[in-house]
């Protein structure tokens, strides 16, 4: 192959402006950083941010409405950034780097400690934050406000980009408006309500246990209840969505009105995060991991729960309704009853290693289940040291313990800094994919109590494999196409790329009747009616 | 053990080995001398534009033909002896087989055309094409303009992927307007309209008269036949069809005709040899398809059909409803049934494009018994099994213009024609009665 740059069309003179404004307004977050004394802290934060919104939306204008609708992958893998290149091994570094401060050294970014005034970046926010909520800001506003920021560009973006697309641009006003209403905008309002002798935690309605693995934690239980018919509502509303909504609306629509209509990490991965989801590993190895891991975050997310909810009733059970007891043997039943419901009635779906699987799962939670039951586990007190690597050198009891190492792991570590820091390395949905407990359980439901698949258009399959590239699960789904199988996998989230890329209009996100869903047929049509009669029978 | 060696790791060769693994413990040989592993020829053109790298266009991870006892072997024929049951390569290695599929493809069609080998003249089929093109246009300021010959699907596929590098094009189209040997002219026509607007430089019936030389061997310039018009140039891709690549097997005593001759079975005329594919050439025409049928899936077909006969269960090639896909820069087409570009006497066609110049659908039917004769459909995805149960059941064409929706295939959300169309072809029927 020649020396020669491929991609020649490099960026255009407008594009070039619109990244100079995008990294001014970004370069004025720099100055905050490093504790510049800017004046006027608020009209710092509207330039910086409206620099940064207005940059990236001009660079869109640039790119896609220049040239006719139509899919715009010309010079993916040429592209440094798009292909981990330098500028992509380099954006993931300081992405990780920003993860790790933003979670473990808040104090760089100007968090005041002790009631003192913020500082720094934190600083930056803080007429934003009074603005909203009345509270000066933390980490996490700042967090929330960048996060809300790069949705809503890059979501622009996006849209543009499938101009053409209907489906495409109306997930993306759907994510843009779920992050910036429910997870941004309204939690912030709400601590507004908040007074002497009412508050409620922060809560983002959308955000479902165990994704939100803190949702039951008693502190947070305990101001649902002390908050009255409100409270209540919310910590009601919680428990539905898990148990009701979510199940419904799973079996209609598959697990796609969550993940990539709804939810804040699916927005992120759609917008901000689709320019590397080619990036994905489709190899059959990953795919085994994957099953592997995400079920065993999936339980562990679970027995984590039970601890802690456990615990809290075993301290006060008259302020809760039930006893530790009753809860510890009401999840057994439940467990139990899912377990046997499944194996009864979807026996001929599952797989050995389904069964393997689902049967160690559930050992694993019912003999821990059993521990807490027999045992006051609580006698065992953790350094947090250990798993840590020194960050946290808290001493806790084996329930806060199971919670700060999940926080750690899985909430920090998993979601937070290879989740997202490692967009441009390992593709955009990788916590999606291979870590999120919530994506595990609606995985469950999809694959085997959906209507949903990604239907396969007769033999019209070229086996050109745009639709595997560009799938950000990592699902190899041209090897289902060529087949003239339906796409019915745990891990798709629907967000129908695979179908907007194919040249030849192969495959379809539908709901459909359960009849059919799953078709094995070998044979594609097109050939010979007896042939294929003859194959399928064998 | 019975040996089946397969030349050609295409679709058709590849196809015939997974089924005849599926189905028998036979050894099975697959010999290329193109690529070490199959891979999408269709999708040549998303690696030069950047969409895909090589390994994507790969269908099967390299574990795969181990796990399944397929043996690669990269290596050049260069003769088949069937008296012996052997294959001689161009390095003089021999290779002995029980049963010989021939599945070697096509390759691009030239035309005696003066300057046709010069340096950065170039069809757009092999790896090795790709390679070329990577090396000769690998961006605006080494490849200042590009002329196409030819316009059929490989031409304008050709065409795109040049534009995706902002390298100009004119594209040479001998027919008055683009593909309409195929295409009915309302298709032909949003088609040549959709190129210049993606300021690619269209000619229609124009022929290439010679490619100029530079001074070093390589091309500088294209002359037009009808105008004398020159045009600089530093890539020419050829692209005005393929024909079997069958060189090779010249005077080895297997019939050949354009292509490898076969009868229903996809036998040739010696007992233990087959040819599938782009190669293969029915001695006559199946229905209204042509002899040779160079397509991706009535490769794959012969593939699976020439499995069941090596695996004793001896059938013939007997291809469903006709149906073929392809995608023009940024409009796709779909096509199921016969319609043709010039209507057949007992034809008769209902047309409907949309205002925006992005959609049509062409309706073909027998103008007596209004039997549904077949479809194309551009910028609206349709599907494939209903019509494929249609044309079975010969609808008439009332009811498929009634029923149309429940064949729309296009995602979600998407804006739906069906009633549009209704009433277009409802007034048409007033029309014409």
């Amino acid at each position: 192959m020649s020396l020669a740059n491929p991609d020649a069309k490099g960026i255009s003179v407008k594009q070039k402006v619109a990244l100079a404004t995008g990294f001014i307004g970004f370069f004025i977050l720099i100055l905050a950083l490093f504790n510049t004394n800017l004046p006027n802290k608020g009209v710092f934060l509207t330039i910086a941010l409206g620099l940064i919104t207005a940059g990236t939306i001009l660079f869109a204008n640039n790119a896609y409405l220049t040239k006719l609708e139509g899919i715009k992958n010309d010079g993916v893998w040429f592209k440094s950034l798009s292909s981990r290149g330098v500028l992509g091994w380099l954006t993931g570094v300081g992405l990780t780097t920003f993860y790790i401060i933003l979670y473990f050294y808040a104090e760089l970014l100007g968090l005041g400690t002790n009631g003192e005034a913020n500082t720094g970046l934190i600083a930056l926010f803080d007429p934003l934050s009074k603005l909203l909520s009345g509270n000066p800001a933390s980490q996490w506003f700042v967090y929330g406000t960048l996060y809300t920021i790069a949705i809503i560009a890059f979501g622009y973006k996006f849209i543009l980009k499938y101009r053409h697309n209907k489906y495409q641009q109306i997930r993306t006003v759907s994510v843009i408006f779920f992050q910036t209403a429910f997870a941004f905008i309204i939690p912030e309002l709400m601590a507004r309500l908040n007074t002497e002798n009412f508050s409620l935690p922060y809560n983002d309605l959308k955000n479902m246990w165990p994704l939100n693995y803190y949702a039951f934690d008693g502190w947070r239980v305990d101001q649902f209840i002390n908050a009255q018919t409100v409270g209540l509502a919310f910590l009601i509303f919680g428990i539905l969505l898990v148990f009701v909504i979510s199940p419904i609306l799973t079996y209609k629509y598959g697990k796609r009105w969550y993940c990539s209509w709804v939810c804040g990490c699916g927005g992120l991965a759609e917008t901000a995060g689709d320019a590397f989801r080619q990036l994905s590993d489709k190899r059959v190895s990953a795919w085994k991991f994957e099953r592997w891991m995400i079920n065993t975050v999936l339980v562990f997310a679970v027995v984590m729960t039970v601890a802690v909810i456990s615990t809290y009733l075993g301290y006060d059970a008259n302020k809760y309704w039930f006893t530790k007891n009753v809860f510890l043997i009401s999840v057994v039943v439940f467990l139990t009853a899912l377990l046997a419901g499944v194996i009864f009635f979807k026996r001929d779906q599952l797989n050995k290693t389904a069964l393997v699987g689902a049967f160690a799962g559930y050992s694993i939670t019912i003999g821990f289940i059993a521990l807490i039951y027999f045992f006051d586990i609580n006698q065992v007190k953790v350094n947090a040291a250990y798993f840590s690597f020194g960050l946290n050198t808290k001493v806790y009891n084996l329930d806060a313990a199971l919670r700060s190492f999940y926080g750690f792991g899985i909430g920090s570590i998993f979601s937070g800094v290879i989740g997202t820091g490692f967009y441009p390395i390992l593709g955009n949905r990788v916590w999606c994919r291979m870590g999120c407990p919530m994506a595990g359980i609606l995985g469950i439901q999809q694959r085997l109590f959906s209507k949903f698949r990604i239907t396969t258009n007769g033999g019209q399959c070229i086996s050109c494999g745009n639709c595997s590239t560009y799938c950000e699960m990592g699902i190899d789904v041209r090897s289902y196409a060529q087949k003239g199988q339906n796409i019915v996998r745990s891990s798709c989230v629907g967000c129908g790329i695979c179908s907007a890329v194919c040249p030849r209009g192969v495959l379809k996100l539908e709901n459909d009747s359960l009849q059919g869903r799953i078709n094995s047929n070998e044979v594609l049509l097109g050939n010979d009616v007896d042939l294929m009669d003859y194959v399928n029978k064998n | 053990m019975e040996h089946i060696v397969i030349i050609g790791n295409g679709i058709s060769g590849v196809t015939a080995a997974r089924h005849i693994r599926k189905m028998s413990d036979k050894k099975i040989t697959i010999v290329s001398s193109e690529t070490d592993y199959f891979f999408s020829r269709t999708a040549l053109m998303y690696i030069y534009m950047g969409h895909m790298k090589f390994e994507h266009t790969q269908p099967y991870e390299n574990w795969f033909w181990k796990k399944n006892r397929i043996q690669l072997k990269k290596g050049f024929v260069s003769k088949v002896n069937h008296e012996s049951n052997e294959l001689i390569f161009s390095n003089e290695e021999t290779l002995s087989y029980d049963k010989l599929i021939i599945a070697t493809g096509s390759k691009p069609n030239k035309f005696g055309w003066p300057g046709q080998d010069l340096e950065g003249v170039m069809g757009m089929y092999h790896k090795q094409d790709l390679e070329n093109l990577e090396k000769y246009a690998p961006n605006s300021k080494v490849c200042k303009h590009a002329v196409i010959v030819g316009g059929g699907l490989i031409g304008i596929e050709l065409a795109e992927m040049l534009h995706s590098r902002n390298i100009p094009v004119t594209f040479l189209v001998r027919e008055d307007s683009f593909w309409n040997g195929v295409l009915p002219a309302g298709e032909s026509g949003m088609i040549n309209r959709h190129i210049k607007n993606h300021h690619i430089d269209l000619r229609l019936g124009v022929n290439l008269k010679e490619i100029i030389s530079d001074d070093h061997g390589k091309a500088k310039a294209v002359v037009i036949q009808e105008t004398g018009e020159v045009i600089d140039c530093d890539v020419v891709g050829l692209t005005a069809g393929v024909s079997p690549n069958i060189d090779f097997l010249k005077d080895s005593g297997i019939e050949l005709g354009r292509g490898v001759k076969v009868n229903r079975y996809l036998e040739t005329n010696i007992p233990n040899i087959y040819a599938i594919g782009d190669c293969a050439e029915q001695h006559e025409a199946i229905g209204n398809r042509r002899p040779i049928e160079a397509v991706w899936y009535t490769g794959r077909m012969m593939g699976e059909t020439v499995a069941q006969t090596i695996c004793d269960n001896r059938i013939e090639y007997k291809p469903g409803h006709w149906f073929n896909s392809a995608k023009f820069l940024d409009i796709e087409y779909q096509t199921y049934g016969w319609v043709f570009g010039q209507p057949k006497e007992y034809e008769q066609q209902f047309h409907w494009i949309h205002e925006d110049d992005t959609k049509c659908i062409t309706v073909s039917y027998h103008k007596d018994s209004k039997e549904f004769l077949g479809i194309n459909t551009f910028g609206i995805r349709m599907r494939h099994e209903v019509f494929d149960r249609w044309l079975t059941e010969k609808k008439d064409v009332d009811f498929v213009m009634q029923n149309l929706s429940t064949a729309n295939f296009d995602p979600e959300f998407y804006q739906k024609y069906e009633k549009e169309v209704l009433s277009a072809y409802k007034n048409s029927q007033l029309q014409t009665v």
